[in-house]
C-alpha cells in the first residue's frame, strides 16, 4: 500500500461513517464546538485581563519604581513614607524622584447621578511621570484647584463624558468632593478599576481628606541618561528600607500581571476553566468515538477477517478524531469571534482574535480529540474476527 | 489438480487444564482447486471452529493446516493476514458496512491490494455486482436492500478479489428457501467459472446438491468423506 492510500482509505471510510449518521455527527460537532468556545472565551478573558492589568503601569514613565513590600498590586497599595523615596536622591545616578498617590473612590455620573468606584491617580503636575499626551498637555489646568482629567476608556456607566464636556457640563463629585473635569485622556480599564481619573497631588489630598503628602503609594524614579537601571536598582536596594520593593519598568509590569495570574484567584479560575473545557470536550469526543467503535464492532471484525490490519482501524479512529476537531473548530471559531466582538462592544474589554490564539485553540482542540482517540482505540480489541462466524 | 487446503491430524480444544474441551479430533481433509465441499453436521459438532481455523482467524497448535501452501499451525499473525487477503468470506449475516453503498462495500475487498486505480476498482466492483444480478442497485445502501440482495452483495464482495478459496458459514440461514437456493447456486456458478474452491458449512439439506463432496462432522470427528 502506498503512502497516500495508507492514510486516505481509512480516512475516507471514517468520513463516510461519520456523515452516515447525521444526528450523531451533529451531536459530536456540538460537543467539540462547546469545548472550543469555552476555551476561546477563557483564553480571551485571561489575555484581556492581563493586558488591562498592565494598562496603568504601561502608561507610567520612569526607570525604577518603589512600592511597599505589602502592596500586592497597584490597585491595593500600602503606603510608605515620602522621606523613604527622597533618600534615593542621594544616589548620583538618580535624576528625579516623584511620589504617586493612588486611591479608589466613588465617582458621580454627571447625567444619572449614580456613583461608581474608579481609580484616582494623584501626581505632581510638574513631573512627567505619565506617558500620556493629553496629561502632558493639560499640566496648566491640572495645577488649578479641584480639577481632574477623565479616562475616556472608562466604562460607559460613568457617563458620556466627551459629550458632557462639549456641553460644558463638567462638574461632578469624587468621594463626595466637588471637582471639575478639565479634559480627557486614554488609559484603559482593568479588572480592579472600571475607570480612571488623574489629578494633581494637591487635589488628591482634597478628594481624600484623610490622606497626607507624607504617605505615598508609589515612587517613580528617573535616572540620568546612560545609567543602568539594573545596577542602580542593586545599589538602592542595599540603601533602602527592607520593606520597600524596587522594580524596573519590566519588573513592575510583570509584578502586576503575576498578581492577577497567581495571587488573585482569577488567573487560576481561567486556567481551570480552560482545562475543564478540554476535559469536557475530551469526555464528549471519547464517548462518541467509543460508542462508534462499539457500534461498528461487527463491521470492523468483518474487515479484519478479510485481511485488514489493526493499524488500519487505528488510523480510522484518529481520522475520525481529526474530522471532529476540524468540524467542531470551524463553527466554534465563528461563534467565538462573535462573542469576542460582543465582549469588546458591551464590556469594553480588549478581546482581539489573534492568529496565535486561533492556532493555540485549534491545537488544543486537536490534542483533545487525539487524546480521546488514544483512549478509544482500546475498544478496537473487542472486534474479534473469529466471532463473526 | 493442485491442493489449496490440506489439513492433517488437526486437533483443537477450547479451554485449558481440567476444563479442556476437545472440539476437533484428528481431522484430515484436503480440498483441491475449484472444488466445492460442504460440511454438515449437528449443532456444536465443531463446523464453525474448523472454518475459523482454515480461515486463519483462530490459532491451532496440533497437526498440520496448510492453506495456499502456508502452514497455519503455530504461525505468525502476519502470515495469516496475508493468506486472509486471498480468501473470500461469506458470513451467516451479510456483515456489510451499513454506511457504504453496495459498490463501496464490494470495493473494500480491492482497497487492500496495490496496483488498481480508483476507476479500476469501481469497474471491477460493478462487474461483480452485475454478475450477482444487482447491476441496478450499485448505489443502494444495505438499509435499502432485501435479505437475499444483501447476501448477493456479500457474495460479490467475496468473489471480486478473485480469491482461490471461499469460506462460507451457513450463508442461507438468514434467507428464505427460494433466495437461499438462488444465492448458493449463483455462488457455485461464479466459483466454477473462476476455479475457486468453496468450503461451505450448512444445516440446509436442500442445497447439498451443489456440492462436489459432502463431509459430515459429528462431535469433532469426520464421519464420511
Ligand atoms: N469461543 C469459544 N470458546 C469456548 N468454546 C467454544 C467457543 N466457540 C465454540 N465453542 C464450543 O465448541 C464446540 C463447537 O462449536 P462450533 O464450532 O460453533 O459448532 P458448530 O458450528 O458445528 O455448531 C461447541 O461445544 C461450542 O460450545
Ligand atoms: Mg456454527
Amino acid at each position: 500500500m502506498n503512502k497516500l492510500t495508507w492514510f486516505y482509505f481509512p480516512a475516507r471510510l471514517a468520513w463516510r461513517q461519520l456523515i452516515f449518521d447525521r444526528s450523531k455527527l451533529a451531536a459530536a460537532i456540538c460537543g467539540v464546538l462547546f469545548a472550543c468556545v469555552l476555551v476561546f472565551m477563557q483564553l480571551g478573558f485571561k489575555d484581556s485581563l492581563y493586558a488591562s492589568a498592565a494598562s496603568a503601569p504601561v502608561k507610567l514613565s520612569g526607570d525604577l519604581f518603589l512600592m511597599h513590600k505589602q502592596s500586592e498590586a497597584m490597585w491595593r497599595p500600602i503606603q510608605f513614607k515620602r522621606s523613604e523615596l527622597m533618600r534615593v536622591l542621594g544616589n548620583p545616578a538618580v535624576a528625579e524622584a516623584y511620589p504617586l498617590y493612588l486611591g479608589l473612590a466613588p465617582f458621580k455620573n454627571i447625567k444619572t447621578q449614580v456613583k461608581r468606584t474608579l481609580m484616582v491617580y494623584g501626581f505632581d503636575p510638574d513631573s512627567m511621570i505619565f506617558n500620556v499626551g493629553e496629561v502632558k498637555n493639560k499640566r496648566e489646568e491640572l495645577r488649578l484647584k479641584d480639577t481632574v482629567l477623565f479616562d475616556e476608556y472608562s466604562r460607559p456607566e460613568f457617563g458620556p463624558m466627551r459629550q458632557l464636556l462639549e456641553a460644558d457640563r463638567n462638574v461632578t463629585e469624587i468621594n463626595d468632593y466637588k471637582v471639575n473635569v478639565m479634559g480627557l485622556f486614554r488609559m484603559g480599564v482593568s479588572f480592579a478599576a472600571d475607570g480612571n481619573v488623574i489629578t494633581s497631588d494637591l487635589n488628591f489630598m482634597r478628594i481624600f481628606p484623610r490622606r497626607n503628602h507624607g504617605d505615598i503609594d508609589m515612587g517613580v524614579i528617573k535616572l540620568h541618561h546612560g545609567a543602568s537601571a539594573k545596577q542602580v536598582k542593586a545599589e538602592l536596594k542595599s540603601e533602602l528600607n527592607e520593606f520597600i520593593n524596587i522594580f524596573t519598568y519590566e519588573e513592575l509590569l510583570k509584578y502586576e500581571k503575576d498578581y492577577w495570574a497567581n495571587t488573585a484567584p482569577i488567573g487560576f479560575i481561567f486556567g481551570f476553566g480552560t482545562v475543564m473545557g478540554w476535559v469536557v470536550g475530551l469526555v464528549i469526543v471519547y464517548q462518541i468515538l467509543f460508542t462508534d467503535i462499539a457500534n461498528h464492532r461487527n463491521e470492523f471484525a468483518t474487515l479484519k477477517a478479510m485481511g485488514y490490519e489493526h493499524g488500519y482501524f487505528v488510523r480510522l479512529v484518529f481520522a475520525s478524531a481529526f474530522f471532529l476537531a476540524v468540524l467542531g473548530f470551524i463553527p466554534g471559531y465563528v461563534l467565538s469571534l462573535g462573542l469576542y466582538h460582543l465582549a469588546e462592544s458591551q464590556m469594553y474589554m480588549p478581546m482581539p482574535m489573534l492568529w496565535s490564539k486561533m492556532i493555540t485553540v485549534f491545537l488544543f482542540i486537536l490534542s483533545m480529540c487525539v487524546m480521546a482517540g488514544l483512549l478509544a482505540i482500546r475498544k478496537l480489541k473487542d472486534a474479534n474476527p473469529a466471532d463473526m462466524f | 489438480m493442485s491442493t489449496v487446503i490440506d489439513v492433517e491430524h488437526l486437533n483443537f480444544s477450547f479451554g485449558s487444564g481440567a476444563l479442556t474441551q476437545p472440539v476437533l479430533k484428528d481431522i484430515t481433509l484436503s480440498i483441491r482447486k475449484g472444488e466445492i465441499v460442504l460440511i454438515t453436521g449437528p449443532s456444536g459438532s465443531g463446523k464453525t471452529t474448523f472454518l475459523t481455523i482454515i480461515g486463519g482467524l483462530r490459532q491451532a497448535f496440533h497437526g498440520s493446516v496448510k492453506v495456499l501452501d502456508q502452514q497455519f499451525i503455530n504461525s505468525s499473525e502476519q502470515v495469516k493476514v496475508s493468506v486472509r487477503q486471498q480468501i473470500g468470506y461469506i458470513f451467516q449475516q451479510h456483515n456489510l458496512l451499513k454506511s457504504l453503498t453496495a459498490l463501496q462495500n464490494v470495493s473494500m475487498t480491492l482497497e487492500m491490494s496495490n496496483g488498481l486505480t480508483e476507476q479500476q476498482r469501481r469497474d471491477r466492483s460493478a462487474e461483480a455486482l452485475i454478475a450477482v444480478g444487482l447491476g441496478d442497485r450499485l448505489d443502494y445502501k444495505p438499509g435499502q436492500l432485501s435479505g437475499g440482495q444483501l447476501q448477493r452483495v456479500s457474495i460479490a464482495r467475496a468473489l471480486v478479489g478473485q480469491p482461490k478459496i471461499i469460506l462460507a458459514d451457513e450463508p442461507t440461514a438468514s434467507l428464505d428457501k427460494q433466495s437461499g437456493y438462488e444465492a448458493v447456486s449463483l455462488l457455485k456458478r461464479l466459483a466454477k467459472e473462476s476455479q475457486t474452491a468453496i468450503l461451505l458449512v450448512t444445516h440446509d439439506y436442500r442445497i447439498l446438491d451443489i456440492a462436489d463432496r459432502v463431509v459430515e462432522l459429528e462431535d469433532g470427528v469426520i464421519k464420511s468423506a
